[in-house]
């Protein structure tokens, strides 16, 4: 009998860690540091061109893997030269309204200042700034969050 | 659409007001709320009956809306009709004390109303059972379809009798009505009396649409919307439906509020990824920058006597509250403990600033004095923020936003109110879900 219960609980202890070390590497391949790094929610400009990129939280820095997908759309926008664009600025829903708005035109600027010393003119990019108000996941989870920290480029029609 | 409405006072007894007995501390909570027995108000039978109003009734609606408003205080107990033991005019004319006092009433409130010639005229009396005396006596003369807002003013007199403070029931709340799933709320300006009633839309939906805050001095409104997708500071007369772009700024305004005489709107302008506090004079259209910052700030608000700012930065690195003299300088820090600080807002008092606090995931509402010291959170949640002061500065309003799961299931935003004391924590309805509240001033002072 107690042979029995201690063999159970080592199986219950093994699950446990197994369940907890996939779970790890579940949001280990989504998100590092807290920048979003998967492509659930990302579209494309055109053809390999993603259209955003992801910040950490109350942060407007680029990740190396922003600035590749950035140099990516400035080559996108020379190649086509009467295409502009609007660079949308969000923020997650875990910060105040405006100061929000102020950090989603932060990271906006951010992504246009890094498309401008790629040579493209900044009468080509608008910014606007929709703090936490459009976010691309609805649901109230870190890894939600990180996919609505993002500057995403859309073309002007 | 309608100009200012004009109530006529007359006053046409005022009492002793010394000697009386019963005073509700405001300063401790609801603890011990004081008994108070409203009377409906009697109906004089001479009334005549108008087209869409029931005037028999308007003596029980009125006393109705006076005891919901003392009952939302916390402060007062307002008791069941059915154990009152006067008929409403004979108690108007001489309450008999013992009777009262044997419901336990400290406090009775009586009136009587007639309404003759489209005019309506209230009358009531506040009597203290202890000290079997009257306290006040006041009437007011009005159009018939005033009635709320005469039983808001009566709410009013009597709480300022009653506590030494001035009330807040005959005041207004603009908000930010939503509708919609989360990823595309539709907002729309919308604005209500202080309890609720008469809710009236402002805008249409067409166009995002945030962050309303009341003029002090009269019924403008600011607020930020997003016409035709450039985010800019309108100002908005909601007497006439007036609006118009607030400056001329090349780029996003946002955060605006009214200096405290509403001569200025002080807001951000946000430019190349730094947003700075700027200020316009509505009568010169003078635009003054007040702060030049490589960081963020935002969120100004003006002490009640307009010579400093609060504000929002994140100069040192993380969200946290500044204060300045009103001309920018003099710039100090004031918020140091854990976590990040947002949304200051000044008290109509001058002592304290309100705000929000993001601390491990939660987040609070909290009070301080200007300087910094004496930091109080009043409640904590998963998402709460943007207080507004009640105009006596006793009552904060703020929304609440509920955790959502997947494509935003079960997400809701609500308008909550809490005394500052830290008592009192109460849920306002409104007809959607609600954001961004900004309380009015009394209208009728």
């Amino acid at each position: 009998m107690k042979f029995n219960k201690n063999l159970r609980n080592i199986f219950l202890i093994l699950f446990a860690t197994l369940a907890l070390s996939a779970c790890s590497t579940a949001k280990k391949s989504q998100t590092s540091g807290d920048v979003y790094t998967g492509s659930d929610t990302v579209e494309y400009l055109a053809s390999g061109v993603k259209d955003r990129v992801f910040f950490a939280t109350n942060k407007s820095s680029l990740t190396s893997a922003s600035r590749e997908t950035l140099r990516k759309q400035a080559t996108y926008l020379r190649k086509n030269k009467k295409l502009n664009v609007t660079v949308e600025g969000h923020a997650d829903e875990r910060g105040t309204r405006e100061f929000n708005l102020a950090l989603g035109e932060r990271r906006a600027n951010a992504v246009k200042d890094y498309l401008m010393t790629y040579g493209i003119s900044g009468k080509r990019i608008s910014v606007i700034s929709y703090g936490k108000e459009r976010p691309v996941n609805s649901e109230s989870t870190p890894l939600a969050w990180s996919q609505n920290r993002r500057s995403v480029t859309v073309k002007v029609k | 659409m309608k100009k200012i409405i004009f109530i006529l006072f007359t006053y046409f007894i005022v009492c002793s007001t010394s000697n009386a007995l019963i005073k509700v501390d405001i300063t401790r909570g609801n603890l011990d709320p004081l008994p108070i027995a409203v009377s409906p108000l009697h109906v004089e039978s001479t009334s005549e009956n108008l087209e869409n109003l029931d005037t028999k009734k308007l003596g029980v609606n009125i006393s109705s809306i006076i005891e919901k408003n003392f009952k939302s205080t916390g402060l007062f107990n307002p008791l069941k009709r059915e154990a009152f033991v006067q008929k409403p005019d004979i108690a108007h004319l001489k309450p008999r004390f013992e009777d009262w006092r044997l419901i336990k009433a400290q406090a009775l409130v009586t009136g009587k109303l007639s309404v003759n010639n489209n005019k309506l005229k209230v009358e009531f009396r506040l009597w203290d059972l202890t000290a079997s005396k009257e306290m006040i006596a006041l009437s007011f003369t009005t159009t018939p379809s005033n009635w709320r807002r005469v039983a808001h003013i009566i709410s009013d007199k009597i709480y300022e009798r009653l506590t030494g403070e001035e009330g807040y029931f005959d005041t207004r709340i603009i908000y930010v009505a939503e509708s919609g799933p989360k990823n595309q709320r539709v907002k729309k300006l919308a604005i209500m009396d202080q309890d609720g009633a008469k809710t009236k839309y402002l805008t249409l939906g067409n166009e995002l649409v945030l962050t309303p805050r009341f003029n002090p001095s009269n019924q403008m409104v600011t607020y930020l919307s997003y016409f035709r997708n450039l985010p800019r500071v309108y100002l908005l007369d909601i007497e006439t439906g007036k609006q118009e772009v607030v400056g001329n700024f090349p780029g996003m305004t946002f955060a605006p509020r009214f200096s405290p005489d509403g001569k200025k709107i002080i807001m951000s302008f946000a430019k190349d990824g730094n947003s700075d506090i700027f200020t316009m004079d509505l009568e010169t259209r003078k635009v003054e920058r007040i702060t030049e910052h490589s960081s963020i700030d935002t969120s100004p608000s003006y002490s009640p006597d307009g010579k400093y700012i609060c504000f929002n930065s994140d100069r040192s690195g993380l969200q946290q509250i500044y204060v300045m003299k009103s001309d920018g300088s003099n710039v100090k820090r004031i918020t140091f403990g854990n976590g990040i600080y947002g949304t200051p807002v000044w008290s109509p008092r001058g002592d304290l600033i309100a705000f929000t606090k993001v601390r491990k995931g939660k987040f609070y509402i909290g009070v301080m004095r200007s300087d910094g010291t004496g930091e109080r959170l009043l409640t904590e949640n998963f998402y709460q923020e943007a207080p507004s002061w009640s105009p006596n500065g006793r009552v904060l309003v703020f929304y609440r936003e509920t955790k959502s799961g997947a494509q935003g299931k079960g997400f809701s935003a609500k308008l909550w109110s809490i005394d500052i004391t830290g008592y009192n924590e109460r849920k306002i309805k409104t007809e959607t879900d609600a954001s961004d509240p900004s309380w009015s001033s009394l209208l009728s002072k």
